[in-house]
């Protein structure tokens, strides 16, 4: 699935400009803890957050993230999106909660790119 | 804003019928940019073929037919201003009338839509789109004929320009790969240095980033930046939170080993040991909110690197160092040892 399909999948709005949409996404991994998804994140996963500062997008960047969904219709600061129009990855918002658009991702033959978090 | 002025769908014949791939879609905003850099006198063609006032209908059809060109601009002799254009269409009345001998002012359109040579390339094509015109005379300072503009000329001159920044991007990418080939000594390395501000929430990874880039531009495979770049910034994301004055970072890149050492004066940790549990954190609730303070930055650290040293003393600061070996193929700022495969990977 490309960032373009996804963007319709989940009824999304794309708030960024300048990204390369046709991007291929391999996965999803959803998380609020920046930490977490530095630790356990793939290359090439769309994000599923609820958090909006612009850490979301340098934690993004560091980790390869193809695209970042903000969850229940949240919208990011300016700063955020600034900084990701800086950065080239596209945001987008959907009005689906975490918990469904997992769901509705993984069904729709995305993988999970989270992995196990060992010590 | 400007990319549906640009009217694509209209555009010249080399590309007449082919779908603009989102590829090219992408490109858009660069090109939106060049077309306030780019002035029409670097897109037109200046080589022209025109009439003067004093040729006949017939020498009007003789021109267009054997330079197959469907307008013909007439200038005077003496000072070359612009007094006309014959197009096909004005050819057409000519004929229909059977006055093919008559003088070309006859026939010739005098009230044209023009463009200055020295204006951006942005104005021709609001002109384009206004107008639907298919070519426009350009004129110099002096009101004198410069040259023609056709939607073809804009596509040719964005895609020359594009192509040269491709180039640019390219020889600049070669140059710093090979950073290290071109300096002898017993050991060369290169060193970034950033302070980190404590508390800056606002910058916060913007150092990380920055190492990160640097590593790819040396010829860095995209793991081995990734990797770096995770490791880095959770250290940047420490001496925000923990620090009382924030600190240093510093990266050594040498061809086979990349360095990081982040100091700070304080607070120091207590119980080291503990501080490299994963989930144990100190972190106050504001930071938690923020993504941050779960207790896996220095757990992180450690797997990230390859080697890693975390030297603390209460009230004096915090040591931490971080060691990336490359192995061969990984090697930085001396070329494409492995050639093919390295560039796929920097793609991907």
């Amino acid at each position: 699935m490309n960032i373009k399909n996804l963007i319709k999948f989940i009824d999304g709005d794309l708030l960024t400009k300048s990204a390369d949409l046709t991007r291929e996404i391999k996965g999803g991994c959803g998380a609020d803890l920046m930490s977490d998804v530095l630790a356990s994140i793939q290359p090439n996963a769309v994000l599923l957050t609820g958090l909006c500062n612009p850490q979301v997008v340098r934690t993004a960047q560091m980790s390869d993230v193809a695209a970042i969904i903000f969850v229940r219709g949240k919208k990011p600061p300016q700063e955020t999106i600034d900084l990701a129009n800086e950065e080239g990855i596209p945001l987008i918002t959907s009005p689906f909660g975490m918990f469904e658009l997992s769901g509705r991702l993984y069904l729709a033959g995305l993988p999970s790119l989270e992995q196990p978090i060992s010590e | 804003m400007n990319n549906r002025d640009t009217n694509f769908d209209q555009s010249p014949s080399r590309f007449k019928g082919k779908i603009i791939t989102d590829e090219m879609a992408g490109k858009i905003t660069r090109v939106e940019e060049l077309a306030y850099i780019l002035k029409i006198s670097d897109v037109m063609s200046s080589s022209l073929k025109t009439l003067s006032p004093d040729h006949s209908m017939q020498d009007v059809l003789v021109t267009m037919r054997e330079n197959r060109i469907s307008g013909v601009p007439i200038v005077d002799n003496d000072s070359h201003a612009l007094l006309g254009m014959v197009s096909t269409e004005d050819l057409i009345k000519c004929l229909a009338n059977q006055d093919i001998d008559a003088n070309l002012t006859k026939y010739m359109s005098t009230k044209l839509v023009t463009v200055n040579s020295f204006d951006y390339l942005t104005e021709a094509l609001k002109l384009f789109a206004r107008t639907g015109l298919g070519r426009l005379p350009v004129l110099d300072e002096n009101g004198a004929l410069a040259g023609i503009l056709t939607k073809g000329d804009v596509t040719y001159g964005l895609l020359r320009a594009l192509e040269h920044d491709y180039i640019e991007e390219e020889v600049r990418r070669y140059r710093a790969s090979h950073l290290f080939e071109d300096i002898e000594s017993d050991r060369s390395s290169l060193i970034l240095r950033y302070t980190i501000e404590h508390y800056d929430f606002t910058h916060g990874g913007s150092a990380s980033s920055k190492i990160k880039r640097a590593l790819l531009r040396l010829g860095a495979n995209a793991q081995l930046a990734r990797r770096v770049g995770i490791g880095i910034y959770e250290a940047e994301m420490n001496l925000i939170i923990h620090t009382t004055h924030g600190g240093t970072i510093h990266v050594e890149i040498e061809p086979h080993q990349i360095s990081v050492y982040a100091w700070d004066e304080g607070p120091g940790i207590e119980d080291v040991n503990l501080a490299m549990k994963a989930g144990y954190s100190t972190a106050t609730e504001e930071i938690r909110e923020l993504g941050f303070g779960a207790g896996m930055g220095l757990p992180n650290i450690a797997r990230c690197a390859d080697e890693m040293d975390l030297q603390s003393e209460l009230g004096k600061g915090t040591h931490l160092t971080m060691k990336f070996f490359l192995k061969g193929e990984d090697v930085v700022g001396e070329g494409y040892t492995g050639k093919g495969k390295k560039e796929t990977e920097n793609d991907a």
